[in-house]
């Protein structure tokens, strides 16, 4: 707490004001060049000021469980969300908590917002569904079979022999041939995949999608679809891989894309759902005590055991890739790995984890279904030229606004104005500076409230300089000179200044601290500048006035200095001279 | 300037200065008024509050749009089925509100009204809120203000007195209900803009305050010690003295929202800039008003009931009683101001304006001439 009494002792940049002066200097030389540096030369816009799309999505209590919404669950909601959002292609999407039940969804222009707010919006789903057939998908995987047609495209084709997409049917003809034949079981699949639950695959094997299990009858037109589907499917294509298995209900055969490598994929057929995520107790990251290897290890409840063993001990018996579940998220596959034996409570999954691989497992496979599910509360779609013209509107509305002020200060202060625009210009400068260097910092983003705190916060600033520049006019009125009234005036202005700042400070950090939205930002800038106002008015304002106190422009007390002890009606020595002072006062323009 | 370069070393000695203590019955009084009238114009009228509060759907569209006002009214509203309200922007574009529309639906909405103006979907910006966002802003904003309020009143009790922050906290609940009260009367919608700007305003109108309070306290240092001004006459002086400061403030803090109510209002039409320097700029008045006419002449009634206080007033009045018997002035010189009203019967502020200049370093003067 800012006790008035806080501060420095009388000194203040009294004996040696050049001292604060060149530290302030220092400090906004260093936070130019650190912006230049950064390569961060503006603030980083909000939404509303550069255009794009705003999702607030709130989390519902569900009755029965009371303590659901809790910061891991909604850190862990941000993660899912955030994967869904960049799985559009968004470049810059922002997912963030904002107080304790809501997230922030931000997506800048340029983006399907409708597509964007259907991702946000929906429950994560997380399912096991066994493996009916896999195949690599994905431009980096080796070429296979001479068959590969060389293209200049740069999406290679769904499929294994690496075709342009513009091709895949005729891909699809000649050698990938889905056959739906309900018996045909996808044992061609390649060999690699054994290793699963990472397959790695080589490319080598020529994908021959399978059928239908034995597990499900066979449905002929929906079996050819899926087989159609899943020929045509490049998971290399953002769109194209969220969009496979979306929407499906836990009954149906579908097909989706996972990745174990970044950068390339696979894509699979995939029977029912026969576990879902709520069955899963438990799940984390873990080293496995003979191998040293990092597993993830999961507990199931006692209803999802028994399923679990169900489907475990049908899939151990399989061949590859048959014996493979996959774990499905949101409708991509996160981790396919292969059965040796049935489980039942509790069940590790080994293969090439790290630590961090397996901690996300466990956290997809403890949360994947969240506990939590969202509303939309607020969805702003601002289009790019809306965002310009409110940024120039804020602009402009910045530059009327300090225009009047200086005006005002100059008209009212004369001389005094100069120091008084000085420090204005100098806290402008290290507003500016922080604001762009808090972009890539904290993700701080400058939206409209913000530019109207700033705004407002011009009259707070300014306010510092007229309560210590009436202090140091009342010391001239009292008969002193100049220099001595600079110092007198300062340590009773300074605490004014304190207090005063003090307040204005605690509002916005209540604000900040309690409010959500736009309300946030605006507070934000208000803290941030009566901060530096109260750095300004220390470091710079109060030297400066010491300085200029030695001028003889400010000491000889002309008309124009602003601290004419006539004009003020400086008091004594002799009570004549008050009158005299107001008669002889020159009227001006 | 130069003019009111002197009002201000006038009103800093004290030669000239208005009576707020002795007429603060009168401020009470249409604080009061004022007051009631707010509270009476949102308990009958009720605040209009805008789309974010209830929900709904707000398209605003640039100025491309083909169509005329009433028409677009017309195809939004058979869009959702609701009543839509249409403005014209500054700029030409259309401002499309409408109420009670679920977020899902909107999407829909917007497609219409897409074809309908012949701008493409995408160029149309869209706010949709859903019904509890509102609700959530308006809850945390209450919240705010609660703990805001609290933790002022700690802060003051301890860095000046508890009258103070009780004070403080009258005029601050004054401010606020005065511009929820012009919401009300004038029936301007009230968004999440004009929150951000209400609880500015908290910090604004504390501001002002605290700086009245700040002087206020150094005036009233070894009050007791002395037998020339009482406690009112004192508090009167610390206005007085700061009067320049808090009209320079209210001045500097009003034009840049002057600023951006011109160019929000102006330009934009309507918007956040809009509704945060609409309430701001009410509140701010507000705020500057009952720091000097509301919350320093409560500290005072408060002081005054305190026994030393008391028996201070009685020794001065008695000293002045005797001053008068004697048929001498009271101070030795020095005209006294503003006192056409001489034969007030209540007396306890009588020479409150009185000029001293003969003795600059006199008991009794207000902000801290001793250190």
């Amino acid at each position: 707490m800012a006790a008035p009494k806080k501060g420095r002792g009388p000194s203040g940049g009294q004996g040696r004001p050049g001292r604060s002066l060149v530290l302030i200097l220092i400090a906004m030389v260093a936070l130019t060049g650190g912006m230049f540096l950064s390569g961060h030369t503006t603030p980083r816009l909000g939404i509303d000021l550069a255009g794009g799309t705003s999702i607030t999505l709130k989390a519902k209590n569900q009755p029965g469980k009371p303590n659901a919404i809790n910061a891991t669950n909604m850190g862990t909601a941000v993660g899912i969300i955030e994967r869904r959002v960049n799985g559009l292609g968004v470049s810059e999407a922002e997912v963030q908590t904002q107080g304790s039940d809501n997230i922030i969804v931000n997506i800048p222009k340029g983006t399907n917002s409708e597509q964007a707010r259907e991702q946000v919006g929906t429950t994560a789903q997380l399912y096991f569904r066994p493996v009916l057939t896999v195949a690599a998908s994905g431009p980096e995987q080796p070429t296979p079979s001479g068959s590969a047609t060389p293209s200049g495209s740069a999406t290679p084709s769904a499929g294994e022999s690496a075709k342009p997409e513009d091709k895949g049917e005729e891909a699809t003809g000649e050698e990938a041939t889905p056959s739906p034949s309900s018996t045909t079981q996808g044992r061609a699949v390649t060999g690699a995949l054994k290793k699963a639950p990472t397959p790695t695959p080589t490319g080598s094997g020529e994908p021959k999608p399978s059928g239908t299990p034995e597990a499900s009858p066979s449905a002929d037109p929906a079996t050819a679809k899926l087989q159609e589907e899943f020929a045509k499917l490049d998971c290399t294509d953002p769109e194209q891989r969220t969009a496979a298995g979306k929407d499906a209900l836990p009954t149906d055969s579908i097909v989706a894309c996972g990745s174990n490598v970044p950068g390339s994929y696979e894509k699979y057929v995939l029977g029912p759902a026969e576990v879902s995520g709520g069955d899963v107790d438990d799940a984390e990251g873990a080293i496995d005590q003979q191998t040293g290897e990092w597993i993830v290890s999961m507990e199931f409840t006692s209803a999802g055991a028994k399923k679990f063993q169900t489907i475990t001990s049908r899939l151990s018996q399989q061949q590859p890739p048959m014996n493979q579940f996959a774990i499905v998220l949101d409708g991509e596959v996160v981790s396919a790995p292969s059965v040796r034996t049935a489980l039942s409570k509790n069940a590790q999954i080994s293969g090439s984890f790290d630590q961090e691989s397996a901690a996300d497992l466990g956290n997809i496979l403890s949360y994947g279904a969240l506990p939590l599910t969202f509303e939309e509360s607020s969805v702003t779609t601002v289009t790019a030229a809306l965002g310009g013209e409110q940024l120039k509107a804020g602009l402009i509305a910045g530059a009327i606004g300090l225009a009047l002020v200086v005006i005002y200060l100059v008209a009212y202060y004369r001389g005094l104005a100069f120091i008084a625009l000085l420090s204005l210009l100098v806290s402008g400068i290290l507003t500016y500076t922080i604001m762009a260097l808090l972009g890539p910092a904290i993700g701080f983003a400058l939206n409209l409230p913000a530019v109207c705190g700033a705004i407002v916060a011009i009259g707070i600033t300014a306010d510092s300089f007229i309560v210590y520049f009436e202090r140091v006019r009342d010391e001239i009125r009292e008969g002193r000179t100049l220099r001595p009234a600079i110092e007198r005036a300062w340590p009773r202005a300074r605490r004014t200044i304190l207090v005063s700042d003090f307040v204005s400070f605690l509002a916005a950090a209540v604000l900040f601290l309690v409010t959500v939205g736009k309300v946030q930002g605006f507070a934000f800038t208000l803290g941030l500048t009566t901060l530096l106002d109260v750095v300004v008015v220390f470091l710079f304002t109060k030297p400066l006035m010491t300085l200029m106190g030695r001028t003889k422009f400010f000491s000889s007390g002309g008309s124009w200095s602003g601290l004419d002890p006539k004009r003020l009606g400086a008091q004594p020595p002799l009570r004549r001279s008050r009158r005299a002072g107001v008669s002889t006062d020159p009227k001006e323009a | 300037m130069s003019r009111l370069g002197n009002l201000g070393a006038r009103l800093y000695r004290g030669e000239v200065g208005y009576d707020f203590i002795r007429n603060r019955k009168i401020w009470y009084g249409v604080s009061i008024l004022i007051t009631i009238t707010a509270i009476i114009g949102v308990a009958v009228g009720g605040l209009r509050m805008g789309i974010e509060f209830k929900g709904g759907a707000v398209f605003t569209t640039d100025s491309r749009a083909q169509i005329s006002t009433s028409e677009a009214t017309d195809v939004a509203t058979e869009a959702s089925g609701h009543l839509a309200i249409v403005q014209e922007l500054g700029n030409g574009g259309l401002r499309i509100q409408i109420t009670e529309v679920d977020t899902a639906k909107a999407n829909e909405i917007k497609e219409t009204l897409s074809e309908e103006l012949g701008i493409p979907a995408e160029e149309i910006n869209a706010d949709l809120v859903g019904p509890s966002w509102g609700e959530q802003i308006a809850n945390k904003a209450w919240t705010g203000l609660g703990i805001f309020m609290v933790l002022v009143v700690i802060y003051l009790a301890i860095a000046f007195e508890w009258r103070m922050a009780v004070a403080a906290l009258i005029a601050l609940i004054h401010d606020i209900t005065i511009t929820v009260g012009v919401y009300a009367l004038v029936g301007f919608e009230v968004t999440p803009g004009t929150v951000i700007g209400l609880l500015t305003i908290l910090g604004y109108s504390l501001y002002d305050t605290v700086v009245v309070f700040d002087s206020l306290k150094e005036g009233q240092k070894d009050i007791t010690k002395q037998t020339r001004y009482t406690y009112s006459e004192i508090a009167n002086r610390s206005i007085n003295s700061t009067l320049v400061r808090s009209i320079n403030t209210t001045v500097v803090a009003l034009l840049p929202v002057a600023g951006l109510l011109f160019i929000g209002g102006g330009v934009l039409g309507a918007g956040m800039l809009n509704d945060i320097s609409l309430s701001l700029f009410v509140g701010l008045a507000a705020g500057a008003y009952s720091s000097i006419f509301i919350a320093t002449p409560l500290v005072a009634d408060l002081k005054e009931r305190e026994p030393q206080m008391k028996a201070l007033k009685k020794r001065i009045l008695a000293k002045r009683a005797a001053a008068a018997a004697r048929g001498e002035s009271p101070e030795d010189d020095g005209p006294v101001y503003r006192q056409a009203d001489e034969d007030d019967e209540d007396g306890e502020t009588a020479g409150a304006v009185v000029g001293q200049r003969q003795q600059p370093r006199g008991h009794g003067r207000t902000p801290g001439k001793r250190r």
